[in-house]
């Protein structure tokens, strides 16, 4: 697994744009809206390599806190000009409102590339990249206050081990949630789904990033991995109460969601 | 040449089942068995990619492969029914860095087949094994005939005389075009140009490719010729032999 992503790491982002035809950016915009985080929320993207999910959790509790500010501004219309200025002053430099999010992956060149994206768009503050193992995080207990991973759980080896150190890694209160590929209930729809899938995604392989290998064993790890109702018991096993899940386009992905009490 | 695309493949490969079946339809090391869509997909993407960025030359490989279903086996028939030919098709040369003896080549005579194609390697800074492997032809022999046909390429351009450059690699291909029938040189030889200037465009069209393409219909299989058993003998008389005129 991790040749395949050495490799497709440059071409990752060309590649899921072509492969689901730009659709995954919804999909993650999505991810993030059900996450609504509030500022001060500390995050943990795991195998979030590019930082698609980060880059989208900074924007959102940034313009969240926009607006509270812009509330705070309103309620303040009454008070002197040096008070105004002197808290203005002190919200300035909180702009995130203390939201952090820690990317880890396990592979260095994905953490590079989501550096590189994060200089070109203009994320600064805010954001880690650690390297590590989503079944063995560097990271001590009850630290964060979401864990995310968002087409990542698939490639992990022991589910279990990964589902478990998220548990471990969440403060008490804190949320899991994950999004990945799942099954389509429909028939017709699921062989549709598996003709592109197998017909398609290689080629679009061979052609973008010259590599049919590395997408022929995505196809395949997609089709192997549980499906909604399994991840779901799987989750609530490693101790997560009031686990659900919601698909999207009729169960190409797959929302699971579960809080640590 | 998409007709042929309906010749027999394993239907297996379209659903999940099929993919522990793929891994034994290889047929050699490298294969990778596509079925008829794919094949149509990938000739598409992989001319339109060429097109796109001419610097992927394993795109230009994959479409000789996807579209060259008719040409290959008239290509292996050729070398089948000819001496030299056949015998090369039993002993299955192979022109690499680690078969070739280049110093035993460079201390050859000037103008001997060996010096001029090492030669050509140091001057264009090539070198015989960035060829491409085959990966979608779906028949073992036919797989060789493509390998040997790149492999070959080299010694193509010494025998004409041209470059790696742009314009060289084109009135390559036009004589490729003609030899072998495969429509990938047809088609780089025909959109290939899209990328030069004019001047460059009407040195092609009214010298070059007019010799190219005469030279292709005159001169004999170029995949006939036993290359690693001719190292000692001159260009010109090689070329003779083969029927190839010098360049205009």
């Amino acid at each position: 697994v991790y040749q395949v992503f050495q490799s497709v790491a440059k071409k990752y982002d060309v590649m899921n744009d072509s492969m689901t035809l730009g659709i995954h950016r919804i999909w993650k915009d999505i991810f993030v809206r059900k996450m609504n985080p509030s500022p001060g929320t500390l995050l943990l993207d795991v195998a979030g390599g590019t930082g698609d999910i980060a880059f989208r959790f900074l924007s959102y509790v940034r313009s969240v806190r926009e607006r509270q500010l812009q509330r705070k501004l309103r309620q303040q219309q009454n008070l002197s000009w040096q008070e105004i200025s002197e808290t203005y002053q002190e919200d300035k430099v909180k702009s995130l409102g203390d939201s952090r999010v820690v990317v880890c992956d396990i592979n260095k060149e994905m953490l590079k590339v989501g550096k590189q994206k994060a200089q070109h768009l203009g994320y600064s503050e805010g954001l880690s990249w650690v390297l590590g193992d989503a079944e063995e995080l560097p990271f001590d207990d009850a630290k964060f206050d979401v864990y995310t991973i968002a087409f990542g759980i698939r490639n992990v080896t022991r589910i279990d081990l990964a589902l478990r150190e998220a548990y471990r890694v969440l403060k008490p209160g804190g949320r899991f949630l994950c999004l990945e590929f799942s099954h389509i209930n429909n028939p017709l729809l699921s062989r549709l789904y598996d003709l592109y899938s197998f017909q398609v995604i290689p080629v679009l392989g061979e052609i973008i990033a010259g590599d049919w290998k590395s997408y022929q064993y995505l196809v395949e790890s997609i089709r192997r991995f549980p499906p909604q109702e399994e991840l779901k018991a799987m989750i609530e096993d490693a101790g997560f109460f009031k686990v659900n899940y919601q698909n999207l386009n009729a169960g190409i992905v797959a929302i699971h969601s579960g809080f640590k009490l | 040449g998409k007709a042929c695309l309906s010749r027999t493949e394993p239907k297996a490969l379209d659903g999940r089942s099929g993919e522990e079946e793929a891994v034994s339809y290889q047929l050699y090391p490298g294969h990778i068995p596509t079925s008829p869509l794919q094949k149509v997909l990938l000739a598409a993407g992989s001319a339109a990619m060429a097109l796109y960025d001419p610097y992927r030359h394993d795109m230009v490989a994959v479409l000789g492969e996807t579209t060259g279903c008719l040409a290959l086996p008239s290509l292996r028939d050729k070398m089948k029914h000819h001496p030299e030919g056949y015998r090369i098709l039993q002993e299955r040369p192979r022109i690499r860095l680690s078969t070739l003896d280049m110093a035993r080549l460079r201390g050859l005579p000037p103008g001997s087949l060996g010096r001029e194609y090492v030669r050509f390697l140091e001057d264009n800074k090539v070198s015989p094994d960035t060829r491409m492997p085959p990966k979608f032809v779906d028949d073992e022999e036919l797989a060789y005939v493509i390998q040997r046909y790149r492999e070959v390429h080299d010694l193509m351009h010494t025998l004409l005389g041209m470059p790696t450059n742009m314009l060289g690699e084109i009135v390559v291909k036009w004589f490729e075009a003609v030899q072998t029938g495969l429509p990938m040189c047809v088609l780089g030889g025909a959109f290939g140009p899209v990328h030069l200037s004019t001047r460059k465009l009407q040195v092609l069209a009214t010298q070059l490719v007019p010799w190219a393409i005469r030279n292709g219909h005159n001169a004999s299989c170029i995949l006939n010729v036993y290359y690693e058993q001719r190292w000692e003998q001159p260009v010109e008389s090689l070329r003779e032999e083969i029927g190839i005129l010098p360049p205009p």
